[in-house]
């Protein structure tokens, strides 16, 4: 292609290029910009009293703008569920069942063994998706790469590389079921046999 | 019928296909002279042929035509989330055919001692005013139709509400992500989510640099370009389209793997169970239970890894690959041979799960470091 465009137009190309090189130093170009005498000279101590007042004035405009984008980080009014609430008396939650009543509103189930209840979150460890509690498999399933967890939270099957976390969970004063999701505990880092993991019953 | 299938649900099983055509591959893409001459003896360069191109598209189109009649390849394939990856199925296939095809014609050329199709390509000049624009306006009026009927017939896929608890099953990527999400099936995400695809971005940038070959400039050709082709198209087809076509029609419900004639039971149960490599040597083989010290109980691991990144690149450096290193120079080589281990890291970790159902190779939960 290259090779075409120079054979098509063998008379032109040679001469656009030589006439810089050939015409007098007072081109047409040369003329337009006016010679540097004319111009006020800057002297040092005012080009630096304004090159300081400048970037003074843009550091500040900056700093102004990311402290309002800052200032989007913490929302005069959030709307999201409590973080702590309470979840009834243990006798509402059979033995061996995994609960999904409070799965929709506070992202937990309540899962009830012999001896124990825990609070379990429903944030696959892999990629945060919601699993699903299948009930005839007495497994959670996750939908987006199918990672499987026991109902104690342990991960069995699937690429998710911990088991999901528990949340702390005491029993309040009048006897209910106290979980707050502030504080969460996680067995790979032996947090599950803490006194506040579970309640004992 | 049935049975038919029956045959093609089971064919499809992930371990079976993919094996199938990574075997295949390499005889229809050969790269090395040996594969070549066994790809020339077997016939198979018939393929990139007018007759070859027929018979691909016969075959692609009597099995859709007859998938179609059944309910559950009718539902998938017609879901207009999926209808993309129909047309990128049978796209994908014709441009593969469409410069196969040109690089078989030239390759033929050029052994009989004549110059690539292309070389003439300066004497059919096609004019701006009329050819190109009246082609440019012919174009815009049928992708316009071809969008008018697509929007009216084929719904947008929306759904309700967002809602935390509740999670489409399967919950699925948009389909130019599915590659991705399977690779994430078999990775942690930070591998599969960040590493993987930046190496993939760079791979591909590096590709001038790495590629040392100055054959088949401004022409098509298989032969004198094969193995660079032929690894080219290893990645793209096997471990891009495939892993998309994967994604979006054979998992279904919980990720599970379906056939194309099978049924999206939200109760199919397959055994899945995994476990770590450390699990695998110290809880199975040597039946000492898992050490205490995480270095330790991660030693096996990080030793294959390790040594997976240190001493292949010199054996294969003095072996098959013996050619590109004198070719290419240490540093283009050692470039090279990094970007194809990496790339191979996912069908070994495929095959590991598929056979011993490994999870982890290094698992490091407590440092959110796993490969």
């Amino acid at each position: 292609m290259t090779e075409d465009a120079i054979n098509q137009n063998p008379n032109e190309n040679p001469e656009s290029q030589n006439k810089p090189e050939v015409s007098p130093p007072a081109s047409p170009v040369g003329e337009k910009t006016p010679p540097i005498e004319a111009k006020e000279k800057v002297s040092r101590r005012s080009f630096l009293t304004s090159a300081t007042l400048a970037w003074g004035a843009f550091a500040v405009a900056t700093a102004g703008i990311l402290t309002g984008a800052g200032r989007f980080f913490f929302p005069n009014v959030l709307f999201e569920p409590p973080q702590t609430f309470k979840a009834g008396y243990p006798d509402e939650y059979t033995i061996g069942e995994v609960s999904e009543r409070w799965k929709e509103k506070f992202g937990v189930w309540i899962v009830r063994e012999k001896g124990m209840i825990y609070a379990l979150s429903t944030v696959c460890t892999h990629l945060g998706c919601t699993p699903n509690w299948l009930g005839n498999e007495k497994k959670f399933k996750c939908p987006c790469h199918g990672s499987g967890f026991r109902s104690t939270g342990i991960n069995f099957e699937g690429p998710a590389p911990r088991p999901l976390e528990r949340y702390r969970i005491v029993l309040a004063d009048d006897g209910q079921i106290f979980v707050d999701k502030t504080k969460k505990y996680q067995h790979e880092k032996g947090q599950w046999s803490d006194s506040e993991s579970f309640i004992a019953v | 019928m049935d049975a038919f299938k029956s045959i093609i649900n089971s064919l499809s099983e992930p371990q079976i296909m993919f094996s199938f055509l990574v075997l295949v591959f390499f005889f229809i893409f050969p790269p090395s002279d040996k594969l070549y001459r066994i790809h020339k003896k077997l016939r198979l360069d018939l393929l990139w042929t007018n007759v070859g191109g027929v018979f691909i598209f016969t075959g692609l189109f009597v099995f859709f035509g007859l998938g179609v009649t059944d309910e559950n390849f009718r539902l998938i394939v017609t879901k207009p989330d999926n209808v993309p990856i129909v047309g990128l199925l049978f796209l994908t296939i014709f441009f593969l055919w469409l410069s196969m095809k040109q690089g078989r014609d030239n390759d033929i050329r050029l052994a009989e001692g004549q110059k690539p199709n292309e070389y003439h390509d300066p004497e059919d000049k096609v004019l701006v005013w009329p050819d190109l624009v009246y082609i440019e306006l012919i174009a815009i009026v049928l992708c316009s139709i071809l969008l008018m009927v697509w929007s009216i017939y084929l719904k947008a896929p929306l759904e309700g509400p967002a809602n935390l608890a509740d999670s489409p099953n399967p919950s699925k990527a948009p389909w130019y992500f599915l590659g991705l999400q399977e690779m994430l099936v078999y990775f942690d995400p930070w591998l599969a989510g960040v590493v993987l695809p930046s190496f993939i971005v760079l791979g591909l940038m590096a590709i001038p640099y790495i590629d040392s070959n100055r054959k088949g400039q401004g022409y098509y050709t298989f032969n004198e370009r094969k193995t660079e082709i032929s690894l080219f198209l290893f990645g793209w087809l096997l471990l891009w389209v495939f892993l998309i076509f994967v994604g979006t029609f054979l998992r279904g419900p919980n990720w599970n793997f379906f056939g194309p004639f099978e049924e999206w039971s939200l109760s199919k149960v397959v055994p899945l169970t995994n476990i770590n490599l450390s699990e695998l040597v110290y809880v199975r083989w040597l039946k000492t239970g898992l050490p205490d010290n995480i270095f330790l109980r991660e030693f096996f691991g990080i030793s294959f890894v390790v040594g997976y990144y240190l001493i292949l690149p010199p054996l294969l450096a003095r072996t098959i690959l013996k050619k590109f290193y004198s070719k290419m120079g240490i540093f283009a080589f050692s470039m090279f041979v990094i970007l194809l281990l990496t790339s191979v890291t996912l069908p070994i970790k495929m095959y590991l799960r598929w056979t011993l159902n490994l999870k982890y190779i290094v698992a490091i939960p407590e440092f959110f470091f796993n490969i």
